[in-house]
């Protein structure tokens, strides 16, 4: 993968200045025809975009009785408590809820604090090598690490890590994107100047990293910690592989849900619902900057 | 005795420029090698074995024979054929879509952060959630879209028993969890574009679709061979939709005559449902160099587009 996206020089000026440009930049994305094209589509875009999602709190807080019936249930119902209820009773589900506490913050933890020191590594310290390792670094994005699951299993059996919460943290602990990310937020961020005025007061590159780098990059972690808590919160396929029912994380949980004999929706969705509204929560406190560091990934490829 | 504080002073700084920014990537690449690129490299091993999951220490070598039996498993072609058609099914929509929305958010308009959440939303629900909503969704007796489809007279279609119903409702959840997402990325990449190149088409009477075709477009073809290989390497490891939206209990085969079952979910029921460690690892390393060779020829493509767009 490139690091940055090239983009072709564009001729300033070649279209003239002034008025003619103003006039035209007036026309150029925000024309009035836009009210009536763009927020109409935006609407139905949005509204198919939340439906499901909408539509598992409204199946969560009816009874099996009722999504029987035709035309279904548009609405939610009274029984979202009650079906709740049932979920945590049919399933353990408090302790996978702790699983996934532990293991999504800790995977988010080692995450910032192993990509920021390596970012700062590559993106300010001097040292043979840095180029190549580099390249390594953006090329293990390219690996399909969850492929290798057997060995990965048999290294765990080796290890004394299955159905251990250890199996699922330890190899999500670093990517090689929040490497990437973080040397491209420090190289922006971290003027040289303030860490040469770093090392003039006697500081080592592990002084400049605690005093100086890591205030810089709070911005950076954030939007990191953000989108590597919810990621960790929603993997499923390594999980579900080396951990067991009895020691799930939630998505475990709610798949073992529906694999009763009997397809129990009320059940099934609430314990979505549940396993859910922790990331809308989050997402709805923080979506600008999850929004922001999606868009981000656009720029840096 | 004043040299000798002096010395290790000078030791420790030598040591933090030259050591230091290594100790600094290290955790990286130790743990990047030990459980990233080792399975990886470790999966050719283990498929060259008849590994078994119950009874580990007890394999053997068997050379090629688990590839032998792999070119005349039909599972295993099936997979393949499901993974691909899936692969197309979900990547050309998505992305097409993708463009649509993002073009149609590149203005200025009210409600922009909201719009743009309102986009992103099915990405941060879990696939599993999503797959468990669109099984009830596309239910044969208590699914909306049967309902849906009833109003207009057509009986209930039960989704999961057909080929191309259960593999169409598949590659939605696909899209409708990335599309968005993608949308975002384009949007990135749009706005970095230049306003004077719209300003110019507009004098030029341009409208927003011809300016999204004959500005937008071609300046966003780097960004677009990107995301497409992203995609096409994430449809390769198609895992978790066809799993859940089986509703038989405990199936792993992705439906009754394996109508949808791809690649990740065969290696999956062979190693871990069946015990076939070595097998399965067979299915893997399969699928690994297949990804390996889709990404190296996205690769090119990729830098051809840009090198093009770069040339003018």
């Amino acid at each position: 993968m490139t690091d940055t996206v090239q983009r072709a020089p564009i001729p300033r000026g070649k279209f003239g200045t002034g008025r003619l440009r103003r006039i035209a930049a007036s026309g150029a994305a925000g024309e009035p025809s836009g009210i009536f094209t763009r927020y109409p589509f935006l609407a139905v875009v949005v509204l198919l975009s939340s439906f499901p999602i909408y539509w598992t709190f409204t199946i969560a807080s009816q009874t099996n009785a009722a999504i029987g019936e035709s035309p279904p249930p548009f609405l939610p119902g009274g029984h979202f408590l009650a079906n709740a209820r049932r979920v945590f009773a049919t399933i353990d589900f408090a302790k996978a809820l702790i699983n996934s506490i532990i293991v999504a913050g800790a995977i988010t933890i080692s995450m910032l604090t192993f990509c920021s020191m390596a970012g700062f590594a590559f993106a300010k310290l001097r040292f043979r090598g840095r180029n190549a390792l580099l390249l390594v670094v953006i090329s293990t994005m390219m690996c399909p690490v969850q492929l290798g699951v057997i060995p990965l299993y048999i290294e765990m059996q080796k290890l004394g890590w299955v159905q251990n919460l250890m199996a699922v943290i330890v190899p999500s602990a670093v990517t090689g994107f929040g490497v990437v990310f973080m040397r491209q937020y420090t190289l922006q961020a971290v003027p040289d100047e303030l860490l040469e005025a770093g090392r003039m007061d006697g500081c080592s590159s592990w002084g400049l990293y605690w005093h100086v780098v890591l205030p810089a990059l709070r911005p950076a972690m954030a939007v990191l910690g953000l989108l590597t808590f919810m990621q960790a919160w929603n993997d499923f396929m390594w999980p579900v592989i080396v951990l067991s029912p009895q020691n799930p994380t939630v998505q475990v949980a709610i798949s073992t849900l529906a694999a009763g004999h009997y397809m129990d929706y009320t059940l099934v969705l609430a314990g979505t619902a549940l396993s859910t509204l922790p990331v809308l929560v989050v997402f709805g406190l923080f979506g600008r900057q999850i929004i922001g560091g999606v868009m981000e990934g656009a720029v840096k490829g | 005795m004043a040299r000798a504080p002096h010395r290790v002073a000078h030791l420790l700084w030598w040591a933090d420029h030259r050591i230091s920014p290594y100790l600094h990537i290290a955790p990286f690449f130790l743990l990047f090698l030990g459980f990233g690129l080792f399975p990886l490299m470790y999966t050719g091993y283990v498929s060259l074995t008849n590994r078994d999951l119950l009874s580990p220490g007890a394999e053997a070598y068997i050379g090629l024979s688990n590839y032998r039996e792999l070119v005349g498993d039909d599972y295993f072609w099936n997979a393949v054929k499901n993974t691909f058609l899936l692969m197309m099914m979900c990547a050309v929509p998505q992305l097409v879509l993708a463009l649509i929305v993002a073009h149609l958010l590149n203005a200025r308009l009210r409600l922009r952060t909201a719009l743009r959440m309102g986009v992103l939303m099915p990405n941060v629900t879990s696939i599993v959630a999503v797959a468990l909503v669109f099984a009830q969704l596309f239910s044969r007796d208590f699914g909306v879209v049967n309902w849906l489809l009833g109003r207009f007279g057509v009986e209930p279609i039960s989704w999961q028993a057909g080929d191309w119903s259960s593999r169409s409702a598949i590659a939605l959840m696909v899209i409708w969890r990335w599309t968005g997402y993608n949308a975002l990325i384009y949007l990135g990449a749009m706005q970095a574009i230049p306003k004077d190149l719209y300003e110019a088409a507009a004098i030029d009477r341009a409208g927003p679709w011809r300016q999204l075709w004959h500005i937008t477009l071609p300046a966003l073809r780097p960004t677009i061979a990107f995301t497409a290989l992203m995609s096409l390497i994430g449809q390769m490891q198609l895992f978790t939709e066809p799993l859940l939206f089986d509703t038989s209990p405990g199936s792993v085969s992705g439906g009754s005559a394996r109508q949808f079952q791809t690649m990740a979910l065969f290696m999956y029921e062979e190693g871990f449902r069946l015990g076939h460690l070595g097998y399965g690892a067979a299915v893997s390393w399969l699928l690994i160099v297949m990804t390996f060779v889709l990404a190296a020829v996205g690769y090119v493509i990729t830098r051809r587009a840009v090198g093009e767009k770069a040339a003018p």
